[in-house]
């Protein structure tokens, strides 16, 4: 088509941009053809084709000084205190820029106009001057709204799409970080509803737009298509609720009422920080302890007649009684027999020392992870005031104000993972204790009585884990034994109550 | 009141009892006239959900034809500014201990503790007819028609002085693209040993750039007119208000807790009670100080060195400078380790800290604790 010499290039390129520039819509996207500046002109040209002819050769629009407007009240200085935008960001109008006091003052600073922030002429904290530039913004070429031609839809004009967001001269707002997540998830900001001030839309909207479609969205590559086919394996939760798929309605069991994390695409590392980073080095030192682990199962039936006997005297005292209480009671009472389970031992296994207290440590579900509080010297309480303390450390914990004085100094634990789910367990020891239990949920399930019949059991699994260096199976067994039967004979409990 | 008027009060009074949110639109979209102003009570004394009722009407309600005045109190609270300092300006620890909540508004201004005995004022106005000192001039009037006797006059900062020394109002504000807000405090009857309690700081040695809080000697109007009731001031303040702004008289009583009314407001209450707003919106700031160590059982002393960076409310780097002989090196840059990357908080800290301990055993166990305890009283 054109036969020209490189030299030429220059001047061809010139008179190429001004046509586009006149023909282009609106790009927001800088794409600079490096292809112009070699032979293979046509042939970029010409497989660029509809798509250039939209966006490509976004030649820089005026660059323009947004100056800090009038405050009021005569102030001619304020102090900047946040952005909310960095350079390179897209922004489109009223979005906001950044936060700057003056005087008591609190006042945000909102964009006048779409484009790219260039620059920014103030750090945190310092003075910016009413009538002063305060941020330079790459407007786009030209400023009247154009029509959008109506385009094929492919996953590369779908990129396009997202740049321009302008639909038949309806603007859809969103911030920057609205709009990437909808451009991540190729989705048309034009398809969502805004629910925000004027119609905007705001990352929820994105959210629940990606939760009625989870099938829908990703884009139509081959390998997709196959997981779309209804196979014989079972499909993943995602795809067998997509509206496409055609298998059996009872094929698949509908995933569980769980939070479904929302899938954006893309593998997210980050370093383990702070209380984690302190668990990893605690659970790397558990795993050195040899463990072994002994279960059995125990028949609450009469302990559960008991707490529903005086369930209603306690709560007349202002305290909630679980069986907690209980189980936290025998197993001081056990421990009394046992105190080799009530130990610790140091780092090189060489001493071991008996604790006197008995510090039950209850691990505690909280927003920050597995905490693991204690109750201290429960062989001194009854069960009514570990009842007590235990609704204390669990409001603590609810409210994340554990301390140091709850945290440190356990010296047994019990683990309730049964109010949460599961029978058995193999529960981890957290040093410097020697002996770990994990009690499972308590079921109803048929067992026979003394007299041969099938009666209705309240039956609770319970998982010990010890230290093998120092505990055998038959110390952990006469103590699970103990244990037991003050739980399942809750009136031997008040022979032996100290 | 003429006839139109109480017509227009009981219309708006009976329409409160059906549908919340048609309620809502007739009171703020009747334009009887151009010059009709609203006066609005807060029935609640929840300082978050009246936080988020600011905002609700700051966002939602047309300010450029008609101005609205909210009158509202909490129960204890402290509340900063939105670029303040939390550690810097309130015992968090006290506050911990009296069970008094902590909130940051969206305005600037200092810290101020709220209780029932503290009115607040908002003032919402188009951004055009933002003037604090005609504000301040509704409650000095105010107060000056009520009780002739007490010198009460504004400041050029925009407090209210009695006597020209004691503060009984501070002022702090909010601009918008098109409308503002104007807020202000007034002490009727707080409770001042509270006040100085909580308004001290948490942490020494704190090095930032947020706004700091002035400290001014402040009184109770009671102490001064003991005989000023406060239903008498909320009276005379609304007065005063229609008179300077020549409005027509419509008080009405809001919940901000009604969702139908005022939707969104709730998840506006929310967003002001998450820590990321509260304490994650705080400047980046530093800390810089000396710890005292001691070890009882050797009856031997030690001085350390706490370095720590703090960046929207969560540690972002620690430096601990423990003498060897004290403590391994290797466990005082593991502790810093654990401390980077939570939350500048001392039970975020204690969670992590007491996890490191359960990896040591004998003296230096004795010693890391005593260390982490040390750490711990500085974050507070």
């Amino acid at each position: 088509m054109l036969a020209v010499t490189r030299g030429s290039f220059r001047v061809f390129r010139l008179l190429l941009s001004q046509q586009y520039r006149r023909r282009c819509l609106r790009p927001q996207s800088v794409r600079p053809i490096r292809t112009l500046q070699n032979f293979k002109w046509d042939r970029s040209l010409q497989t660029f084709s509809s798509r250039t002819l939209h966006t490509a050769v976004a030649w820089r629009g005026p660059i323009v000084q947004f100056k800090l407007s009038d405050i009021g009240e005569g102030i001619m200085e304020v102090t900047v205190k946040e952005w909310y935008v960095k350079e390179g960001d897209k922004v489109s109008q009223f979005d906001s820029i950044c936060e700057v006091q003056s005087d008591k003052a609190s006042v945000t600073i909102t964009s006048r106009y779409d484009g790219v922030i260039k620059k920014l002429y103030y750090d945190v904290d310092a003075i910016a001057f009413v009538g002063k530039p305060l941020v330079d913004i790459e407007t786009e070429s030209s400023s009247e709204l154009i029509q959008e031609e109506d385009v094929v839809e492919t996953p590369a004009m779908a990129r396009e799409e997202h740049t321009h967001q302008e639909i038949k001269g309806h603007k859809t707002q969103a911030t920057p970080a609205v709009r990437r997540l909808a451009m991540e998830n190729n989705i048309k900001l034009s398809e969502v509803v805004g629910t925000g001030k004027d119609g905007r839309i705001l990352k929820e909207d994105i959210l629940n737009f990606l939760a009625k479609q989870t099938g829908a969205i990703l884009p139509p590559t081959p390998p997709f298509q196959e997981i779309q086919t209804p196979g014989p394996a079972p499909t993943p939760a995602t795809t067998a609720s997509a509206a496409m798929s055609t298998s059996t309605p009872g094929a698949v069991r509908p995933p569980p009422k769980t939070p479904r994390p929302v899938f954006t695409g893309k593998d997210i590392t980050e370093p383990i920080k702070g209380f984690h980073k302190a668990m990893v080095k605690t659970m790397s030192a558990a795993l050195k302890i040899p463990h072994f682990g002994y279960c059995d199962e125990v028949d609450l039936s009469r302990l559960v007649v008991l707490r529903s006997e005086i369930r209603s005297v306690t709560e007349a005292r202002g305290v909630k009684l679980s069986y907690m209480p209980f189980f936290i009671k025998a197993a001081s009472l056990s421990l009394l027999h046992f105190p080799i389970l009530n130990a610790a031992v140091d780092e090189g296994c060489q001493n071991i020392t008996y604790k006197a207290s008995h510090n039950i440590g209850l691990a505690m579900d909280t927003s920050q992870g597995l905490l693991v509080p204690n109750v201290k010297n429960v062989q001194l309480l009854s069960v009514f005031e570990i009842a007590q303390e235990l609704n204390r450390l669990q409001a603590l914990g609810a409210a994340g104000q554990l301390g140091t004085a709850e945290l440190s100094g356990g010296t047994f634990t019990l683990s309730n993972i049964g109010s949460i789910g599961g029978t058995y367990a193999k529960p981890v020891i957290l040093p410097p204790e020697v002996a770990i239990g994990a009690l499972g949920k308590i079921q109803v399930l048929p067992r026979f009585g003394a007299d041969g019949q099938v009666v209705r059991a309240h039956i609770m699994k319970v998982s010990w884990s010890a230290d093998h260096r120092i505990i055998d199976g038959a110390t952990m067994c006469r103590f699970s034994n103990l244990w037991r039967e003050y739980l399942e004979n809750p009136a031997c409990m008040v022979l032996d109550l100290k | 009141m003429t006839s139109s008027q109480l017509r227009r009060t009981f219309s708006l009074l009976r329409a409160r009892t059906g549908n919340g949110q048609t309620w809502t639109r007739s009171l703020f979209m009747d334009s009887g006239s151009s010059s009709s102003g609203l006066v609005l009570q807060s029935q609640s004394t929840d300082v978050y959900q009246n936080l988020a009722l600011e905002d609700w009407i700051d966002a939602h309600v047309d300010l450029q034809q008609r101005s609205i005045l909210l009158l509202w109190r909490n129960g204890p609270a402290v509340v900063i500014g939105r670029h303040q300092n939390p550690w810097t300006e309130c015992s968090l620890s006290a506050m911990r201990r009296l069970g008094i909540p902590l909130a940051r508004r969206r305005s600037g201004g200092g810290t101020v503790y709220h209780d029932l005995g503290n009115l607040n004022m908002t003032f919402f106005a188009s951004r055009k007819a933002y003037d604090r000192q005609r504000n301040l001039k509704v409650v000095t009037e105010a107060l000056r028609r009520l009780r002739p006797e007490l010198d009460v006059r504004a400041t050029d900062r925009f407090d209210i002085l009695l006597n020209g020394r004691y503060k009984i109002s501070g002022t702090a504000s909010r601009l918008s693209r098109r409308s503002s807000y104007h807020h202000c405090t007034l002490l009727h009857s707080a409770d001042r040993s509270a006040l100085s309690a909580v308004l001290r700081h948490s942490c020494p040695g704190i090095q930032s750039n947020a706004t700091p809080s002035i400290p001014s000697p402040v009184t109770n109007l009671v102490d001064h007119a003991p005989s000023l009731e406060w239903e008498e001031l909320l009276g005379a303040l609304v007065q005063q208000y229609t008179r300077e702004f020549d409005l027509r008289p419509a008080s009405t009583a809001v919940d901000p807790s009604n969702e139908s009314s005022f939707p969104g407001v709730g998840s506006l209450a929310a967003e002001l009670r998450s820590w990321e707003w509260t304490f994650g919106k705080t400047p980046k700031f530093s800390i810089k100080t000396e710890l005292e160590l001691m070890d009882e059982q050797l009856d031997a002393h030690c001085s350390a060195h706490l370095h720590m960076e703090v960046k929207n409310g969560q540690v972002g780097s620690c430096r601990l400078d423990v003498p060897a002989d004290w403590l391994p090196l290797q466990l005082s840059s593991q502790l810093s380790d654990v401390l980077v990357g939570e939350r500048f908080c001392p039970h975020r800290a204690a969670a992590a800290v007491t996890e490191l301990l359960r990896s040591e055993s004998g003296q230096p166990h004795t010693r890391l604790h005593n260390l982490c305890e040390a750490v711990l009283a500085v974050i507070g």
